[in-house]
């Protein structure tokens, strides 16, 4: 059953490689806040401004041809989360 | 802090989502072919490239590879960019990724049909469309990287974990297990044999459960639950520690396919342990996903996305809670072989891959194209007839599966067999076949409205190509490494870290070199009367091979009282040290072969019996569900291919003697010739030179060499 060693020696190096990244993420600190992350994703279409240009989209119809068209459902975005979500979590 | 204006690439997503659909519709009707052939022979039209040996490959490789690959590929390209507010890193990359991606799935369907085939299950691929799949996927990995190194955010969020260990896994097992030896431009002998091989490949096999159809689906599932319900995910903390429980635990559940076989007893108990320990870290997924919905049920009530959703976690709650169990031995010791395991397989691929995917394109093909899903009423008559599909296909597997099983290991108060006759048991099946095919016609008309309302909402609205956002720049990703320095040039500002990195690079290529070599010397038999295949054996073989007979028929007799009272002598280890591929098989809808040459055997039949059973199965057994196979005696074996055939098998370990390929082709035309002599003695007349007589050749070989058991040691 010689060919476990070869099944070792990919599994400790996948298992290797994920530890690395595992210390790496609890060093950077990618684990320090275990909450805002989980909201955070919620907001992420909040990001745009009410300026008229910024609401018209390129979009593409039919044949690969691009028009502007404004953007619809944008507005109720708005109304209903109206503070655009900038802030970033500070990391050591 | 200064807002970067950037946007996100809407076009590749959509690609991907309509290669999931046409994929899915491919691969669902396939599903429903083979599920009609399995009870209807003459759903094989009788012709070769569409008997279910060669379907079922297809129907399989679709599904995972291509519906749930390229669902995949599509929230992956959709959420990374959203999640990490960064723009896809290349387009081109994606547009490479993309278009190899659908260029292998043609390969494959193509190759499959014709007869190419590696003979292991999930990675039948011959060895150039593997080499395809590496360079895709390895184009795939930069941009997915490439993305990550360029982000927004500091924070890298779970799903995109889940995806980083998809990659990374998949890459490696793949490599490994693919490892072959070219015999021709589409033939390959894997370079392990026998019960080696058996290892690797249900290694592979069993992983790529885990990271083709389940961290992808984590991760998707971790983005999309929370997007839709609006809610975050119940814990954060929980989805942190059962992703890293998980993708440690994984890797050593692959022996449980195996257990009862000629696989060391050690290994096995492993893959028990192993599979039972993921219990915790899969409920840890599903508790989060449902739990997540905590007072939204309301939403759930309206909105049949999330039902969809709901489905979907529950089934991979169930499923994730089956395998282990299936996992036990004296569990295994009845589902494994039967039905089982294919009703346990689809609560898994319908329920949770099947009803993600769904509830994914419902919700975002109406956002990326600025419209509303244009009929709401017919989602919600999709779910019910999904789920319902989903019971029409699992619940007469379970009942089929047991009632075989129990029909296999029934005996008489005077110690025989109740039903001898393999065939008894497979009639018993029948009804149940018939309401699989019903559940997964359900199935494949819930994908048909699916398309349906997709294309509407498509043309009623048009695609947001280039979707406007903005984010603050990230100041500084890690020390030493500014952002808009590239992973390749940071390495070069620090030549000790390059070193270290191109030093374990070159070893994992050296070490992957240096144990192949050490491998086959440990192939040496050993059971001293275990001899090579005869050359026209060997391209018995690869006719069996060809046309998928182990997708059917097992090679693998379990140390049961009634497997070896039905079959003859429980198989050993040292039986299979020349079979480049094992042939065990996973699923018994015939008996099984291992001992179907043994002359003093229990289920011995003559050349003359295996010949017309070939042409015409349903002639020798009214009720038999085999294809019948007119072809083998009319095309010719291809005996040109004899010397490099047996110099590949050289080169891998097996003992032919010197300059054998020489006389290779004279003893297979000598061989043949006495095959078709015994058959017109038996008033058949037919050449020597035709595939049936190579089959025929190796049908009587198997399970002779240890007949007179003298076993070494």
């Amino acid at each position: 059953m010689s060919v476990v060693f070869i099944l070792v020696f990919a599994a400790i190096l996948m298992a290797g490689g994920f530890l690395v990244a595992f210390v790496w993420a609890v060093r950077s600190g990618q684990y320090e806040d275990t909450y805002t992350p989980s909201v955070r994703i919620l907001f992420d279409d909040m990001v745009k401004k009410k300026e008229p240009e910024d609401r018209s989209q390129k979009t593409e119809k039919g044949n690969g041809e691009t028009e502007k068209i404004e953007s619809r459902g944008l507005q109720s975005q708005l109304a209903e989360n109206p503070q655009p979500v900038t802030r970033k979590i500070k990391q050591n | 802090m200064e807002l970067q204006k950037f946007s996100y690439d809407n076009r590749i997503t959509r690609n991907f989502a309509i290669a999931t659909m046409v994929w899915g519709v491919v691969g669902l009707v396939a599903g429903l072919l083979i599920a009609l052939q399995i009870f209807i022979p003459s759903m094989n039209f009788g012709l070769e490239f569409t008997t279910f040996g060669r379907t079922r490959p297809v129907h399989t490789n679709a599904v995972i590879f291509a519906f749930v690959g390229n669902a995949i590929f599509t929230a992956i390209y959709y959420s990374l960019q959203r999640l990490l507010k960064t723009r896809i890193y290349s387009d081109l990359l994606g547009k490479i990724h993309f278009w190899g991606w659908q260029s292998i799935i043609v390969a494959a369907a193509v190759t499959l049909l014709a007869g190419f085939t590696t003979g292991k299950e999930y990675a039948e691929l011959e060895w150039p469309i593997d080499i395809a799949i590496t360079l895709v996927w390895v184009v795939f990995g930069w941009n997915m990287f490439g993305t990550i190194l360029t982000r927004r955010t500091s924070h890298i969020y779970v799903a995109i974990w889940f995806y980083i260990a998809t990659w990374v896994t998949v890459a490696v097992l793949h490599i490994f297990n693919s490892l072959a030896l070219p015999v021709s431009f589409l033939k390959s002998y894997p370079i392990y044999a026998g019960v080696q091989d058996a290892l690797v490949q249900w290694w592979y096999g069993h992983n790529a459960v885990a990271f083709f159809l389940t961290t992808p689906f984590l991760g998707l599932m971790y983005y999309f639950v929370p997007k839709i319900s609006g809610r975050p995910v119940y814990s954060y903390k929980l989805s942190i520690v059962h992703f890293w429980s998980l993708i440690f635990l994984y890797i050593w559940a692959g022996p449980h396919h195996l257990l009862y076989s000629s696989l060391p007893d050690w290994l096995q108990a492993l893959g028990t342990t192993f599979s039972v320990m993921l219990i915790a870290p899969s409920w840890g997924g599903m508790i989060n996903g449902l739990l997540t919905l905590r007072g939204a049920w309301d939403k759930v009530r309206k909105e049949p996305v999330l039902k969809m959703f709901v489905v979907g976690v529950t089934a991979y709650g169930m499923s994730t809670f089956e395998g282990p169990m299936l996992s036990f031995k004296n569990i295994n010791a009845i589902s494994h072989f039967t039905d089982w395991t294919i009703g346990h397989v689809h609560i898994g691929a319908l329920g949770w891959n099947g009803m993600l995917t769904f509830g994914m394109l419902y919700w975002l093909i109406p956002r990326m194209y600025n419209t509303k899903l244009y009929s709401t009423k017919m989602a919600n008559i999709h779910f019910w007839i999904a789920t319902l599909g989903i019971v029409f296909y699992a619940v007469p597997l379970y009942i089929g599966g047991i009632t075989q099983a129990l029909m296999w290991k029934q005996f008489t108060p005077d110690g025989f067999l109740t039903y001898p006759n393999f065939l008894e048991t497979v009639a018993q099946l029948i009804p149940m076949y018939t309401i699989r095919a019903f559940g997964g016609t359900l199935y494949v008309v819930g994908m048909l409205m699916l398309v349906y309302n997709i294309v509407k909402t498509m043309k009623a609205g048009s695609l947001v190509v280039e979707e406007e956002a903005e984010a603050p720049a990230l100041e500084s990703l890690e020390e030493g490494k500014t952002q808009s320095e590239t992973w390749h040039r940071f390495l070069e500002r620090k030549p000790i870290r390059f070193l270290i990195f191109a030093t374990i690079a070159i070893l994992v290529g050296g070490i992957v070199e240096v144990i192949p070599t050490y491998l086959i010397k440990s192939n040496v038999p050993t059971i001293t009367s275990v001899k090579p295949y005869t050359p026209l054996e060997l391209q018995g073989r690869d006719i069996y091979i060809k046309e998928g007979c182990y997708n059917c028929h097992s090679q693998m007799i379990r140390p049961f009282r009634s497997e070896t009272e039905r079959y003859g002598e429980y198989s050993k280890a040292g039986e299979s040290v020349y079979d480049h591929p094992f042939q065990f098989g996973s699923k018994r809808t015939g008996p099984d072969l291992a001992r179907e040459g043994v002359k003093t055997g229990k289920i011995y039949k003559p050349n003359s019996w295996h010949y017309n059973h070939f042409i015409d199965p349903q002639k020798m057994n009214e009720s038999s569900i085999m294809p019948k196979y007119p072809w083998l005696a009319k095309k010719e074996i291809d005996i040109k291919s004899t010397p490099g055939k047996i110099r590949a098998m050289k080169i891998l370990g097996v003992p032919y003697p010197d300059n054998y390929e020489m006389k290779a082709i004279d003893d297979l035309k000598a061989q043949a010739d006495s095959i078709a002599k015994d058959l017109a003695a038996a008033g058949i007349q037919t050449d020597s030179n035709r595939e049936i007589i190579a089959l025929i050749a190796y049908m009587q070989r198997l399970g002779v060499d240890i007949s007179n058991k003298t076993e070494k040691k």
